[in-house]
């Protein structure tokens, strides 16, 4: 079997090919191109042709035809062409949304997450409590111009009225759909099953295109967003991606819908996380925006941070962070003003790649406040669900966890999945490795993965046709393991011990030694090699069973190895700038950093 | 392999330059085809709906929403004014009656039985679009706007803020290298289209704002510059509505660095004619860089211009410029393009090129770090 998957980006789209050999899938070529959604080409068909005309060069496949289009193959024999093809998007934009719901932390979140998770950038949150007056919201609405809007509010068989209003607050702002005067704006109602005939109502004038699926929030303590993520799906296929030029023809081509690409990378982490039994967070760091995904206990939550990125946004990022923030992470003497120019320049030339190793230093730091805010603003949106009863027993009352805390717990973080640009390229693998321990500071044993090539989006649909060529392919291409994280929750003090480890391989001690506050070491353990690793943190660090307590736990090789993390968590850097000079150098000579 | 577009920045003596003129909602155009127009001529106008004001009745009135519809003094489509009487109760025994009373001046749009919100709908707000470049309308689009056509001096800047101005060209100092600062302004500069050369300073820009310049053009200009004129620091490159009484241009990028000279020289030799200059820049998809057209009379030059991003493929001789450091700004022209990649400095493999820079040295950059100058 063959099969051809494409990734259509703003600016690049990216062709992969993967093929069944001698029973087993894996991905053998890949190509790319620029993406063909804007003038003068107007047409996302000439990027995808080009691209696998690169798959075509590569492989010696023919897999475009004269015509321009994809070859399919007639027989498993036949030499030209493929069984499958595929494709994700994200060109022009994404997918826009505007959400609302009536209570802000409630239905108007649990609205936010549906979308989120379908892989949709929201826009606005409107909500009867967001603090704006009525006319304001209205205001808003009237602005933003979206692919599509979702609304819920109420439970059902709750007041209708709260989610009537906020009805009457949308219809008369007729907002605007982003592409076409002409068609009109589609509308999703998730809310109280007894208010639909009042919201059919409501929005049965011009300019909108209603449509109902269940209430996304029926009981205050359940979510049901499967109904609305499908509806958003099929209105994205339906309206927007018919819109967006040359999409109707390679909707003609592809096997399966068309999804947008954070909704598939969305859905191959689910079912990692699910497969395996284990809590993920993964993360793209693109140029405009960063996209996070978690899930833990089987609770998948996606967040976009719009303006954190390493090009469009990086001026943002330096903004939002602070200069010095960014700088902490720079063992080099650096000229403010220049970098502040630099940092422009990257902004209105967002194509151009470091050349110097100043260069690349100075944005590997950017990248890791990029992903700390991005992890910030996910952590806070991650949570258990707002606005439940709480039932507790006396013996809760010591262990307590409030309605709507975080699901995030980088404890029970088992496995990190880096991918984006900054990342995924970084000339070495320690470096991708460290930026991300230092941006997501993982405590006790954590994994970390990085996707060789942004192959995510292309298995996420992939594992909607065939599941199986997509984990095979994830597991043996997709992921390229980096190694292991280790590192103690709690104060660690300087000069004073940490922590001890040893690492067995049978019954062969393989490595063993103390960490003390402060320090980092790297032991090298290559890919294939697996051992079980002790540590036994000091009285007060915690490895996961408790402080002082020790824990032991298989461990499998990477390209990087095991990081073992004396810093502490949370991790404080020396307010002196010497000292933390001094520190930032131990730790990227420790770790081969730049060498 | 699949044709490589290397981006870059349009630059031309002459090209017959299209801009369309749109309506935000459809209206009434008030030109014909064949019309010539100057910059400042309205091609189109309409009228926004008025802002929409909601006003919860039946809570004021302390009913149930479903009673509102007979207490309501005021019907769809009435006009009211601020602390009209929308709705009255019936009170007690024909007393205590209470009033609801209008917080907006507007026309009644609807009353709600579901929620009891009467929605007031403001006055329109009339806009109107101008030509921004004289020229002759080639095309009208029904109930929306226009195209107007005109060959024209075209440059596209690397970054601008502030929106669409036009006035006469004026030059600021004596080349393309040198700053333009406080001295360089004077107040017959008022209204106009200034070049200068290289970065445009602090002082450059506060002296041309006080004397009331439409625009300033010049090589570069430091961030913390930037800064102080906007009021915040600029996170993504999207702008065009800031409002700071001047159109800010740099044809090259941030820091010390010289407008190209071609670039110079062309302005200048077109000193006292009206040039339309647009600072709005959009750095995502759907690429708007800012512009520089100064038009030259009658469509002649065959080629069509009609704004967007602009790429072109690389050859040995091509026309570039390096844009990132090491030898960020430099000028050159592609003297070889090796197949294979090569490490980097920093450690990363990459495509590259060697550029012949104007003073005769050879480099070697990143094929993603150049990018096209010339026509």
């Amino acid at each position: 079997m063959r099969i051809v998957a494409t990734d259509c980006g703003s600016t690049t789209t990216k062709a992969i090919l993967i093929e069944e050999k001698d029973g087993v899938f894996r991905q053998t070529f890949r190509g790319e191109a620029p993406t063909t959604v804007e003038e003068p080409f107007a047409d996302v068909t000439l990027g995808v042709a080009n691209s696998v005309t690169e798959l075509q060069e590569l492989s010696g496949y023919k897999l475009i035809a004269d015509d321009g289009t994809i070859i399919r193959r007639k027989s498993a024999s036949d030499p030209d062409g493929c069984d499958l093809y595929i494709s994700t998007s994200s060109a022009g934009g994404g997918l826009q949304m505007m959400v609302a719901g009536v209570v802000r932390e409630m239905t108007a979140e649990s609205a936010k997450r549906a979308a989120l998770g379908a892989g949709a950038i929201v826009m606005d949150t409107i909500a009867s409590n967001d603090r704006r007056k009525p006319h304001e919201q209205i205001q808003r609405i009237r602005e933003l111009r979206p692919d599509m809007v979702l609304v819920s509010g109420g439970t059902d068989g709750g007041d209708t009225k709260k989610v009537v209003e906020i009805a009457e607050l949308i219809a008369p702002a007729r907002p605007r759909p982003r592409f076409g005067g002409e068609y009109k704006l589609p509308l999703i109602f998730a809310g109280n099953k007894e208010a639909r005939s009042t919201i059919e109502r409501v929005f049965s004038g011009e300019g909108f295109a209603l449509s109902v699926v269940d209430n996304l929030r029926p009981t205050l303590e359940r979510e049901n967003l499967g109904p609305a993520r499908e509806r958003i799906h099929d209105v994205f296929l339906e309206h927007v991606m018919a819109h967006a030029p040359g999409y109707d023809k390679l909707m003609t081509w592809a096997n399966a819908p068309i999804m947008p690409t954070p909704g598939a990378v969305g859905d191959i982490l689910q079912t990692i996380a699910k497969g395996r039994g284990i809590n993920v967070v993964g993360v793209d760091i693109g140029g405009a925006t960063t996209d996070m995904f978690s899930v833990f206990g089987g609770v998948f939550n996606r967040t976009v941070s719009a303006n954190l990125g390493m090009s469009y946004s990086i001026s943002n990022v330096c903004a939002e962070a602070g200069m010095d923030s960014v700088l902490r992470w720079v063992h080099l003497d650096m000229d403010e003003r220049e970098l502040r120019n630099r940092v422009k320049n990257k902004m209105i030339r967002p194509t151009t790649i470091p050349q110097t190793l100043e260069a690349l230093v100075f944005e590997q730091a950017v990248s890791r406040e990029a992903l700390r805010l991005a992890y910030i603003q996910h952590k806070s949106f991650a949570t258990t669900l707002k606005g439940v009863q709480q039932q507790r027993t006396v013996g809760d009352a010591f262990s307590q966890k409030e309605a709507g805390g975080s699901l995030v717990d980088n404890m029970a973080l088992d496995l990190m999945v880096a991918s984006g640009g900054v990342l995924s390229h970084a000339p070495r693998m320690e470096q991708t490795a460290l930026m991300m321990i230092d941006a997501f500071e993982p405590e006790g044993f954590t994994e970390i993965a990085k996707d060789s090539i942004f192959m995510m989006p292309h298995l996420g649909v992939l594992a909607s046709v065939n599941p199986r060529a997509a984990m095979e392919v994830f597991e043996k291409d997709c992921l390229v393991v980096l190694g292991w994280c280790i590192a103690p929750r709690g104060d660690v003090r300087a000069g004073r011990l940490a922590f001890e480890f040893t690492l067995r391989q049978g019954n062969e001690v393989a490595a063993q030694g103390q960490l003390i506050g402060g320090e980092m070491r790297l032991v090298r353990f290559g890919h294939g090699e697996v051992g079980m690793l002790e540590v036994r943190p000091e009285r007060g660090l915690d490895m996961g069973a408790g402080p002082g307590k020790a824990v032991t736990r298989e461990v499998r090789g990477g390209s990087v190895g095991i990081v073992l993390d004396a810093r502490g968590r949370p991790l404080k850097l020396p307010t002196s700038a010497n000292e933390r000079r001094a520190c930032v150098e131990q730790w990227l000579k420790a770790l081969e950093i730049y060498e | 392999m699949a044709k490589a577009f290397t981006p870059g920045l349009k630059v031309t003596a002459r090209t017959t330059y299209r801009v369309r003129r749109l309506l935000p909602v459809t209206g009434e155009v008030r030109v014909k085809v064949g019309d010539r127009v100057s910059a400042e001529t309205v091609v189109a106008e309409t009228f926004l709906e008025g802002d929409v004001f909601p006003i919860k009745v039946a809570g004021m009135l302390s009913v149930n929403p479903t009673e509102l519809m007979p207490l309501m003094l005021k019907r769809a489509g009435d006009t009211v004014q601020v602390g009209d009487a929308l709705a009255r109760s019936k009170g007690i025994f024909g007393m205590m009656k209470t009033e609801a009373k209008s917080t907006a001046a507007g026309t009644l749009e609807s009353v709600s039985e579901s929620t009891g919100m009467v929605i007031i709908r403001g006055a329109k707000t009339p806009v109107q679009v101008r030509a921004y470049v004289a020229g002759k309308i080639i095309e009208v689009i029904a109930n929306e706007g226009v195209v107007v056509e005109t060959d024209a001096l075209f440059v596209q800047g690397i970054f601008g803020v502030g929106g669409e101005t036009w006035g006469p060209l004026m030059v600021a100092g004596k080349s393309h290298a040198e700053d333009l600062r406080e001295e360089h302004i004077d107040a017959s500069m008022k209204g106009a289209i200034v070049v200068g050369g290289a970065r445009m300073t602090a002082g450059g820009i506060r002296r041309a704002r006080e004397v009331g310049v439409a625009a300033l053009i010049s090589g570069g200009i430091d961030d913390a510059d930037l800064r102080d004129v906007l009021g915040y620091d600029l996170g993504v490159a999207v702008t065009g509505s800031e409002k700071i009484g001047i159109t800010l241009l740099v044809t090259e990028g941030f820091g010390d660095i010289a407008m190209a000279k071609r670039t110079f020289q062309l302005l200048l030799a077109h000193v006292g004619k009206t040039a339309s200059v647009n600072g709005a820049t959009q750095i995502r998809a759907g690429v708007m860089r800012p512009e520089i057209a100064v038009p030259l009379g009658e469509a002649s030059s065959g080629e069509i211009f009609t704004g967007g991003a602009t790429a072109g493929i690389l050859d040995i001789g091509t026309a570039v410029r390096i844009i990132r450091d090491p030898h960020f700004g430099l000028l050159g022209s592609v003297s070889a393009l090796p197949e294979q990649p090569a490490v980097l400095g920093s450690g990363s493999k990459a495509r590259v090129l060697e550029v012949a820079l104007e003073s005769g040295q050879r480099v070697i950059v990143p094929r993603a770090n150049v990018e096209l100058v010339g026509e």
